[in-house]
């Protein structure tokens, strides 16, 4: 976060922690459906999602409310109640498939290979059980070991996690500890079974910012020491420049962007990528106004036609014909560079960004 | 914790105190006879100032509740027809109808209403609460629909019509009366069977519909999410997780619901003609038997506020947030 002062978001010149992505992949999603049978409608949370996270890479998945990065992310720790989502397409971590996999497999599954610390520690920590307690549950729910060396490993784990004081706070109460405190305790919970997937689903949003720069190097570290594949959910770009290697555009459900970090943050392909760097003020020169993006998400009930951001973006006139309503792009590579892809029609978008958008950034 | 406790201990006795002095007061404005009563239609004005004078109701009503008051501390004395009967603390006085001291009344019917009222409760909390749960997870289908449905059609009934029906047309339950519970436990229960269903059964409608409503909340929270993200059994999830935080706002109700069921139980013990404390109290009130009225009023306001007590104590164990001071 450092060279940030003096450059902006969209320039950070990063230089990627683990070597490029030509590992296999650890978790892989391919053409993920998630949908909702409301009385309203079909609710389409997710439509044809594809991405993979190799070891030790993090990979972070950006968007507005609602653009279904947490449904996605829920469907790969088979936390959906299949009796009300439909999920199709497949999600193999480690090798294994986990849609359709049987309520017996996915509770060794869930908090064994993969884990998950939630967006807000203050509710999603149980107020009634001890911090000790509830980490243990989880470590006994997967390893057959007596209460006191789960309550050894809770204490170990507590002191991993910066909790000053392991031993007296183990048998406290959520309550008793601040929000940032509570957030570590969530993230020992998480790791307590060295799992190889970890899912963080904003897990700074409800910090203030000194405690959010502190969780974020704890993730990163513990990342490192584990070697685990990480999926970060978040809608703070600066975040995202701080902790990711990869970046998952999302928007009404799919896909818009996807690439190396110092890629998509440096160079971004679509237009909603573009939005999104519009929308950041500025905290140095003249005070400009913010550029946020006209109109508001679409209803996951009735998905635009063709390209979903149509009725939002500046630039469809520039594609011939009604491309723009009436075909969906797919998400492949519009550059000279295939490592990145983008679901836009526009042609030469980054001598678009280039000319037309690097000018307004600040 | 101590000394909150005491605080409202004493706080509690001066709740007792006024109702005591307040229901005194109501039975004296009221256009009460209970000398009358006694004397039966044909009274002589010398026998009943002879009655009025033995049971003191000719001394000023201030001093009458004076002396009942230093009667529950220290004890008191009654002068009747010359002899001089000692009642010692914490005495009551004597009921004008039955002649016999008012606790001893009291401890006999004491234990049938809570006989009748705790074995109910044991019926209505786990019928109301394993059906609430069930039907809070399978919310939204038929037959969550038909749970709902039918705690509406049992709420709906009134209480002693149900409790009549049950009397009646349920002969194939065991007879009811009371028994003491030490002398048979087996009589004991067979005796108050019919009365617990009937409780049981009317207030788990009730209770259903609390712990449905309360699970569905409890379900929804984040923490629900976190623990079946740790890969714990659903059944864990719900009964561990979910019914803990569920069950709280429940305990409350239920501690004060004890409290009125205590107290109002006259219905169940009419119907099933058990001698509990409603009967009692509803006798004295034909009868203008004051010394029982009030024993009744005392035993009722002591089992409200000891209840409320034991409920805002019980929940610092329920919920760890919360510390009393």
């Amino acid at each position: 976060m450092s060279d940030q002062s003096t450059q902006a978001p969209h320039t950070v010149a990063r230089v990627p922690r683990n070597p490029a992505a030509n590992e296999e992949a650890y978790l892989e999603v391919t053409d993920l459906q998630v949908q909702f049978p409301t009385a309203d409608g079909l609710v389409r949370a997710v439509q044809g999602l594809s991405y993979s996270v190799p070891l030790r890479r993090t990979l972070a998945i950006v968007g507005e409310s609602g653009s279904g990065k947490s449904v996605s992310s829920m469907a790969v720790m088979g936390l959906h109640d299949r009796k009300v989502a439909r999920i199709s397409g497949s999600i193999k971590v480690g090798g294994r498939e986990i849609v359709n996999m049987s309520d017996k497999e996915l509770e060794g599954y869930r908090g064994g290979d993969a884990a998950m610390i939630f967006q807000d520690p203050q509710s999603s920590l149980h107020p009634y059980f001890t911090i000790g307690d509830q980490i243990t549950e989880s470590y006994r729910a997967h390893n057959n070991v007596s209460k006191r060396k789960a309550k050894d490993r809770a204490i170990e784990m507590l002191g991993r996690v910066g909790i000053p004081n392991p031993r007296r706070r183990v048998d406290q109460y959520p309550h008793e500890f601040s929000g940032g405190m509570r957030q570590r305790a969530m993230i020992a919970m998480a790791l307590v079974n060295d799992p190889k997937l970890l899912i963080a689903d904003e897990p700074t949003t409800a910090l203030d910012v000194t405690v959010q720069a502190q969780i974020l190097d704890l993730i990163s570290d513990l990342q490192r020491d584990f070697g685990s594949a990480v999926v970060f959910i978040t809608h703070d770009l600066g975040v995202v420049a701080e902790i990711a290697d990869d970046i998952l555009v999302m928007y009404a459900g799919t896909a818009v962007e996807h690439g190396p970090v110092n890629k998509i943050l440096g160079e971004p392909l679509h237009p909603y990528a573009w939005g999104l760097l519009e929308s950041i003020p500025a905290l140095t020169g003249e005070p400009q106004p913010l550029h946020p993006i006209p109109g508001s998400p679409p209803s996951l009930l009735a998905v635009p036609t063709g390209c979903p951001f149509h009725p939002r973006c500046e630039f469809k006139d520039r594609v011939p014909g009604d491309l723009c309503t009436t075909l969906k792009p797919d998400l492949i590579p519009r550059t000279a560079d295939l490592g990145r892809t983008s679901r836009c029609h526009l042609k030469e978008p980054d001598q678009v960004f280039q000319t037309e958008i690097l000018p307004r950034l600040p | 914790m101590l000394l909150y406790i005491l605080k409202r201990v004493l706080s509690a006795i001066s709740v007792v105190i006024v109702t005591l002095v307040a229901s005194f007061a109501l039975f004296f404005l009221a256009p009460t006879d209970p000398a009358g009563v006694i004397c039966g239609p044909r009274c002589t004005p010398e026998r009943l100032a002879d009655i009025e004078d033995s049971l003191n109701l000719d001394e000023p009503a201030v001093s009458q509740i004076a002396s009942y008051m230093k009667g529950i501390v220290v004890g008191r004395e009654y002068n009747t027809g010359g002899t001089v009967r000692e009642c010692s603390a914490p005495c009551l006085g004597y009921s004008y109808t039955l002649g016999q001291p008012v606790t001893k009344l009291l401890a006999a019917a004491l234990p049938v209403t809570v006989s009748i009222v705790v074995g109910g409760a044991v019926v209505y909390l786990l019928v109301g609460i394993l059906t609430g749960t069930i039907a809070a997870q399978v919310r939204g289908t038929s037959l969550d629909k038909l749970v709902v449905g039918s705690t509406l059609i049992v709420q709906s009934i009134p209480y002693f019509v149900f409790a009549l029906l049950v009397a009646l047309y349920a002969t194939f339950l065991p007879d009811s009366g009371y028994h003491p519970f030490l002398d048979n436990p087996l009589t004991w229960a067979s005796g108050l069977l019919a009365a617990w269903l009937c409780v049981g059964l009317t207030n788990a409608a009730a209770y259903t519909r609390y712990s449905r409503a309360s699970m569905i909340e409890a379900l929804g929270q984040d923490f629900v999410r976190t623990a079946a993200s740790k890969g714990i059994s659903r059944r864990r999830v719900v009964y561990r997780h979910g019914l803990r935080a569920g069950l709280t706002p429940v305990v409350t109700i239920f501690g004060i619901d004890l409290a009125f069921q205590l107290t109002g139980a006259i219905f169940t013990e009419s119907i099933f003609n058990l001698p509990g404390l409603g009967q009692l109290t509803l006798r004295a009130f034909g009868q203008y038997d004051l010394p029982v009225l009030m024993g009744g009023v005392l035993v009722g306001s002591v089992v409200l506020v000891v209840m409320n007590l034991v409920v805002d104590i019980a929940y610092t164990f329920l919920d760890p947030r919360v510390r009393l001071g």
